[in-house]
């Protein structure tokens, strides 16, 4: 079959047609290039978009929503936040190192280009299991590459999750959240005011990532992906540090109107989205781009995704203080371009016309698609299988087997490899339910938690993303935040499945459900399509990225025991039977199946009120979620975290094993000093939340009553390593 | 009187703010210094903070070296100044050669993050003069290269003169004879792995890197 140019670069005839009506003539290579990222699934998510816009988005602290760089919110009087997370998945799947470098490259400059300093940096890894031949392989380089980007720039890498699971084998996640501070104003992606001129600054245009977000973001892969690699972006983490630094001068001096970097699409994406937002046109001249190579075609330029760009729009006269800012911070600047009035997006070279097609048709016309959306009908069979609840003898082999498991066990091999300690604001570094990192200059923090429960959403997408929302925002919850703000990442397979389709309907449906009780806006985040290697798709993995606000950095509460005598105490309802898609199902018994645990908003939003109460009254000592492994994990982490054992006395009213492993939602374990139990119990029976005491902390064991285990034996379990040793 | 601390910053320096917010906690006027500079302002102590100077590209410190503010620094350190050089800084006075020896890459051959426990050597060294004789002092690392080597005459040369300031408890990164940090023969040019100014706040974990942050201060203070 011979391929015409469009369908080689990834549109379809019906897009081509659509194109040749707009222009009214058939487009040149430059032009089809230009479309073919802008409507590309990455960019103009047209399979996505008409679900998306159900999500809940306004909120009274919502200052921008979604559509820009970064949502961004205020968490206290005259202070904003940025928040956005994204995926790049392909890249790093075609080359980890690289591909996961640039992942953190791209939503840190998504951060600045908002007028924000970007302070904060989380992941959310997934890979094939650890036996997995590639596994080893690809989480070192995704590790090596966002330690060697994220550090070098200087943001603090605080948290994220790490997860080993069959479903990732051929297509490993890797989706980065960014926070950044909005420094002196909010800035935004703008061309107002024709005759302004456009300012291209940081890296030079090179040839690498031509396409990238056709070629690898919006196809599957498959065994030749190896070819795709000249597709993958080379991050330059120096230039990214001066590109941050020179953006925020340019916006703090009140210099620039508008700002957008450059990522997936080039050139061509910052360009037709800025004029269209303005309703404005932009022409560009290419013989003014800074190239890295000689002989680049103009839709070359146009389209390369090489990192560590920014793309400014200033008055004309002021365009040599730009240049002068970029010159002292040792980056290329060059003007390349004015905003027009004709409300095209022009592209020049040796003053010939390379392209000049509606700002508006790129950026916001790619034909919407209504894709067919079917359940599956296997979905059945998996919800009336085992759930994995089967009672085991050794209950303390059981703890020790999940926390030596790699989902499991601790991902301190991996975060000491990040740099979590810069700019001074880590009141809580990875390892524990959230991150909390104190805002500069203020006595404010953030909470920070990123969630993806693939194997619940697997079982039940919509029952999974409430899931997912509700345990992102309990993580916030537990170090005294209040959840405040959603951006989310959506991991999927093929969208022109219509069993994958039905599976991100319903995520959506469960995460604007959840949303809307919790009420948390929404303000941004990314949808990654495609997650397929050779034909089986990812588990559907909604990665929520959730904000807390804390007012008071010193009430902050951790997950470590503190003292000897302290009560241990349970807050919430253990159900006997929550235990589909749970990590004692698989790690114990192997089992996927089953229907997953039961979520009761109302429950969750009084535990999230009285952990806020209890922190803001200093009356906790600790608090962690109860989440993967249950309540005997929750026991573990807590007393590793405090080098500290623990004796428990009660009594459980259901066979042990259901209530030391369930994984019923919407609970948190506190210790306290006996003094605040009364008030505590109070101020927890005001809201409606049931409390257990449970025992006492105290000891180098880790004693259940029925069984113990050595607190040093649990924390050598926690230490394994998922390739046995560092790879 | 106030001590004047410059700051130098090098493309890919990214703790000169940390610093500079610390030191001036601590009572220093800061000024933060491009590496262009030729001049260091009148300032009674010299700051390398940590970062990733020029990329580190090629090798750590290898290329700042030849930034014109280093002949500045070294002028300074030759005439008495104190200098204090903090992880990437350290690397940059050993390639400047204004400390002896060189670091390498962790013994684990992967990055680094994380508390350590180190003791201190010599506490007559205008950098340690606030803390006990043996003191064991709260810090984190966060590096890549951090191994301390030297050839055996220097180390012997420098267990001799006193020059080891810094020893970690437990050695994270393979360092010959545990070094953390040394000073010059002189003692007033230091050069660190650990990150005082992160430790100088108990919300953040520690707060002994104010012992060695304030003994430079009063140690300018005096001298000016």
């Amino acid at each position: 079959m011979t391929t015409s140019p469009h369908r080689e670069l990834g549109l379809t005839d019906e897009e081509h047609d659509l194109i040749v009506s707009i222009l009214g003539r058939p487009p040149t290579i430059t032009e089809l290039a230009m479309f073919s990222v802008m409507w590309s699934e990455h960019c103009s998510y047209k399979s996505s978009r008409a679900l998306l816009a159900t999500l809940p988005t306004e909120g009274e602290s919502v200052l921008v929503g979604p559509g820009e760089g970064a949502g961004v919110i205020e968490v206290a009087p005259g202070q904003a936040v940025a928040w956005k997370i994204e995926s790049h998945n392909h890249p790093s799947f075609v080359e980890p190192h690289n591909g996961a470098a640039t992942g953190v490259g791209g939503i840190v400059r998504d951060i600045t280009s908002m007028g924000a300093r970007p302070i904060a940096l989380l992941d959310s890894l997934r890979f094939g299991s650890a036996e997995g031949t590639r596994t080893a392989y690809l989480a070192a380089g995704v590790v090596g590459g966002i330690s060697s980007y994220g550090n070098a720039i200087g943001v603090p890498t605080v948290g994220g999750e790490c997860i080993f699971e069959p479903s990732y084998e051929g297509n490993p996640l890797v989706n980065v959240a960014c926070l950044g501070m909005v420094e002196t104003e909010i800035m935004r992606g703008r061309a107002d005011n024709p005759s302004n001129v456009v300012i291209l600054f940081g890296s030079a245009t090179g040839r690498d990532g031509i396409g990238g977000a056709s070629v690898l973001a919006s196809a599957e892969l498959g065994p030749d992906s190896a070819d795709k690699r000249p597709s993958v972006q080379v991050g330059d983490p120096l230039t990214e540090k001066l590109v941050i630094e020179a953006s925020l001068e340019l916006v703090a001096k009140s210099i620039i109107s508008g700002l957008q970097d450059l990522g997936a699409g080039g050139i061509c994406c910052p360009a037709s989205e800025m004029a269209a937002k303005s309703g404005t046109g932009i022409r560009i001249d290419l013989d003014a781009v800074h190239l890295r190579e000689p002989g680049m075609a103009p839709f070359e330029i146009m389209i390369s995704e090489s990192q560590e760009r920014m793309l400014a729009v200033v008055a004309a006269e002021r365009a040599p203080e730009v240049l002068d800012v970029c010159r002292a911070w040792e980056l290329e600047a060059r003007v390349v371009g004015e905003v027009t009035d004709s409300g095209l997006v022009e592209v020049v070279v040796s003053g010939a016309t390379a392209a000049s097609i509606p700002a508006a048709a790129l950026a916001s016309q790619a034909p919407l698609l209504r894709r067919e959306a079917v359940r599956p009908v296997w979905l059945d069979d998996l919800r009336a299988a085992p759930c994995g609840d089967a009672p085991q003898e050794d209950l303390g082999g059981c703890l020790l087997a999940l926390l030596a498991s790699p989902g499991g066990a601790s991902a301190r091999w991996i975060w000491e490899q990040y740099d979590h300690m810069i700019l001074l604001g880590t009141v809580q570094g990875p390892g524990g339910d959230a991150a909390v990192i104190r805002l500069p200059g203020s006595a404010a923090a953030v909470a920070l938690s990123l969630d993806g429960p693939g194997r619940l959403c697997h079982l039940d997408p919509y029952e999974g993303a409430r899931l997912a929302v509700a345990e992102a925002a309990r993580n916030v919850a537990c170090t005294g935040a209040r959840p405040a703000a959603v951006t989310n990442c959506l991991n999927f397979g093929n969208p022109e499945k219509p069993e994958v389709m039905w599976s991100f309907q319903e995520v959506v449906r469960g995460i604007a459900d959840c949303c809307r009780v919790l009420r948390l806006p929404v303000t941004g985040g990314n949808v990654s399509f495609y997650n397929e290697t050779s034909g089986r798709a990812i588990h559907p993995t909604p990665v929520i990225g959730m904000l807390g606000v804390l007012q008071d950095a010193t009430a902050a509460v951790d997950i470590a025991f503190k003292a000897e005598g302290d009560l241990i105490a349970l807050l919430g309802t253990t159900q006997a039977n929550d235990f589909g898609g749970g990590d004692y199902a698989a790690v114990v018994n192997g089992a996927l199946g089953g229907p997953v645990p039961h979520l009761d908003l109302q429950r969750e939003q009084a535990l999230h009120r009285l952990l806020a109460q209890a922190a803001a009254d200093r009356m906790l000592s600790s608090a962690h979620d109860l989440s993967g492994g249950g309540l005997a994990v929750a026991l573990a982490e807590s007393a590793m975290a405090g080098d500290l054992g623990f004796q428990l006395t009660a009594q459980p009213h259901m066979e042990s094993h259901r209530w030391l492993f369930s994984e019923s939602p919407s609970r948190a374990l506190v210790s306290l000093a006996p003094q605040e139990l009364d008030h505590q119990r109070a101020a927890a029976a005001a809201l409606g939340v049931p409390v257990t005491t449970l025992g006492e902390v105290g000891g180098d064991t880790l004693d259940f009553g029925a069984f113990e285990v050595a607190l040093a034996d649990a924390a050598a379990a926690h230490d394994t390593h998922p390739f046995g040793a560092a790879p | 009187m106030t001590v004047r601390a410059a700051v130098a910053v090098f493309p890919g320096t990214n703790c000169e703010r940390d610093c500079a917010l610390v030191l001036e906690r601590l009572g220093a006027r800061v000024e933060l210094l491009w590496h262009t500079e030729p001049d260091l302002h009148g300032a009674d102590v010299v700051v390398l903070p940590g970062g990733f100077a020029h990329g580190d590209y090629l090798r750590t410190g290898a290329i700042a070296r030849f930034s014109p503010v280093m002949d500045a620094v070294s002028a300074h350190a030759r005439d008495g100044g104190l200098v204090i050089g903090i992880c990437n800084g350290f690397q940059v006075l050993c390639e400047a050669g204004l400390l002896p020896g060189a670091l390498r890459k962790n013994r684990g051959l992967s990055f680094l993050c994380h508390w350590t426990e180190v003791r201190v050597c010599n506490h007559a060294t205008p950098f340690t003069g606030r803390a006990e004789e043996g003191q064991t002092l709260k810090l984190p690392i966060n590096h890549f290269e951090g191994g301390y080597y030297c050839d055996e005459s220097t180390l012997a040369e420098l267990r001799e003169n006193g020059q080891v300031a810094l020893r970690y408890e437990h050695n994270p990164n393979g360092s010959l004879d545990d070094i953390a940090g040394i000073t010059n023969a002189a003692g007033n040019v230091l050069g660190l792995m650990p990150h005082p100014e992160r430790a100088c706040e108990a919300l953040l974990g520690s707060e002994d890197g104010v012992v060695l942050l304030s003994s430079m201060i009063a140690s300018a203070l005096q001298a000016a």
